[in-house]
């Protein structure tokens, strides 16, 4: 693992960032199926959106990917020096200020206190939390935890990013601005992204493509390219194009659904 | 739908500052804070509350006792001219107190890092916790007063048990809320030190260990105040050497000198108080500036 590639020479580390799933299972230990046989191709440059109903192993999907837990059939294979994380809940630890919390993952990976300083500080710029650096989580809202939260992902550049579900208890509004800013930095930087969600029009307006996902044991179903460029203005989501392919991704989740 | 639209658009895709601001929390009114509330509200409850208990115990003086059994308990003035203000009195249980207060630290200081260890040991390994969680259990009830021969006969009558029986009586607290802390660390977390593939030793000083502070602090709170409690009880029955106030007491008791044996129990609630508040202090200088439950709420 090498830290030293930085934020914003990721992109000349060309195309690094790659996750293949293939024929992967999981049963837990209590002998629940959880994903039965799935295939999945994502490379850099890709910002893969998987939908399916609760309990369909989606989450399980970026636990495997991670390394948090292990497949019981078939192999994945992960093409990243860092993969970052980011979970349902912010995970900040309290007692940490926002700074802190930005520089932790360097904090463990050994990376000098200078350049924390300096890569924070960054991170903290991006994702637009400049003011906020000596405040307690506690004193921030919901949506200002979760840029806490990317920031600190962001600082290990990673050429992998898993997100489970990270917005899901965000009010919509920050919700959609959310969506736009990790969009924006998937633009800048062209990582290799998978998107864990349940809403239908978060999925499509982020990703360039949408993986459908069948109830336990969690398959694919469907795999919907999304056709829409970049960038994409946050109107996009309520034009009649987005519509159609968002009916689409809904009627394929219905069909899973059975 | 068309009001999010509105909001939305006038997010520009490169800066997010301006956006990010509106999602502060509103901060609340800041209210007064003068010296006139702080006399209502903080001094005045606890005072009236006083008033009452002295009420309540003249009741009992002059009411309840009939005259020639007064001396059980007598009434509040006379506990403080004939107990604390008459310095012949006062003299021998300040320095029985002294005594008592260091046998109360040390046993309780022995307790806190005892604990914490035992505890932090507990949460390494789910065996670990069975095998020795039942007589941390067992400590806490077990009745010292069996114990008193053995503890006497392999440390001796004197100092050294009566901070035995501090640290037995107070460590309880520590162990379970320092368990309790660490083990109730959210597993995000965690997974957070799991990706970045931590030491064993990392996760405890950077996770769990902070993470256990608040509770922490609340088991030191409960303890603070045991161990003057046990040092009174290892004053009772090791009485080799200097006395304690707990022997003080215990001789008051037999010889039905009630002012300076009210004096001296006051004199112990004392101790404790500021042991409690001594604990406060710290875990708000601590952890009060991110934890709910020590900070400051008149300020907030």
């Amino acid at each position: 693992m090498t830290t030293d590639t930085l934020a914003a020479d990721a992109r000349i580390d060309e195309k690094l960032g790659a996750v293949a799933f293939s024929g992967v299972s999981k049963r837990f230990p209590d002998g629940t199926l959880a994903l039965a046989d799935v295939d999945l191709d994502v490379r850099a440059g890709e910002l893969v959106s998987i939908v399916g109903p609760s309990g369909c192993g989606k989450s399980t999907l970026l636990r495997l990917a991670s390394g948090l837990s292990s497949c019981t059939g078939g192999s994945i294979d992960v093409e990243a020096n860092n993969v970052g994380f980011v979970f349902q809940d912010a995970t900040l630890l309290p007692w940490r200020t926002v700074r802190r919390n930005v520089e932790l993952l360097m904090e463990l990976a050994g990376v000098p206190s200078s350049e924390r300083r300096r890569r924070g500080q960054e991170a903290i710029d991006t994702v637009g939390l400049g003011g906020t650096d000596g405040k307690f989580p506690r004193a921030l809202s919901g949506g200002m935890k979760m840029r806490v939260s990317l920031a600190r992902c962001l600082t290990m550049a990673p050429e992998v990013f898993l997100f489970d579900e990270p917005f899901g208890a965000l009010d919509e509004i920050t919700r959609q601005r959310m969506n736009e800013e990790v969009l924006r930095l998937f633009q800048e930087r062209e990582f290799c992204g998978l998107f864990v969600t349940h809403s239908v029009s978060e999925a499509v307006f982020m990703s360039t493509r949408v993986v459908v996902m069948s109830g336990r044991p969690g398959r694919i179903v469907a795999d919907i390219p999304i056709p829409f460029g970049q960038p994409r203005p946050p109107e996009l989501r309520y034009t009649q194009e987005f519509a159609a392919v968002a009916g689409k991704v809904s009627a394929a989740l219905r069909e899973g659904h059975r | 739908m068309s009001g999010a639209t509105g909001a939305t658009s006038t997010v520009a895709p490169r800066s997010s500052v301006p956006a990010a601001a509106p999602e502060l929390p509103a901060t609340k009114p800041v209210r007064g804070r003068g010296i006139g509330r702080f006399l209502l509200t903080v001094i005045l409850p606890p005072v009236i509350v006083f008033i009452l208990a002295m009420g309540v115990w003249c009741v009992f003086t002059y009411v309840v006792l009939k005259p020639s059994r007064r001396f059980l308990l007598p009434p509040p003035q006379e506990v403080l001219t004939q107990g604390l203000l008459k310095w012949t009195s006062l003299h021998p249980m300040l320095t029985a107190l002294a005594l008592t207060a260091k046998a109360a630290s040390l046993g309780f200081l022995i307790a806190v890092v005892l604990g914490s260890l035992l505890a932090t040991l507990m949460c390494q390994a789910r065996w670990l916790e069975r095998s020795l969680f039942p007589y941390a259990v067992i400590l806490q009830t077990i009745p010292i007063l069996a114990l008193v021969p053995l503890i006497g006969f392999t440390l001796g009558f004197d100092f050294r048990s009566r901070i035995l029986i501090c640290v037995m009586i107070s460590i309880f607290p520590i162990i379970t809320t320092v368990l309790f802390g660490m083990q109730s660390v959210d597993r995000g977390l965690h997974d957070l030190f799991t990706l970045q593939r931590v030491s064993r030793w990392t996760r405890l000083r950077k996770l769990m260990i902070p993470a256990a502070l608040p509770s922490f602090f609340i088991g030191l709170r409960t303890s603070a105040g045991l161990s003057v409690i046990g040092a009174i009880v290892g004053d009772f029955y090791f009485l080799q050497g200097q006395p304690g106030i707990g022997a003080l007491i215990n001789s008051y008791s037999s010889q039905l000198q009630s002012d300076q044996l009210f004096a001296a129990v006051i004199l112990c609630s004392l101790l404790g108080v500021v042991a409690f508040t001594v604990v406060g202090l710290l875990s708000r200088r601590v952890i009060g500036k991110w934890h709910e439950s020590a900070m400051d709420h008149s300020r907030s």
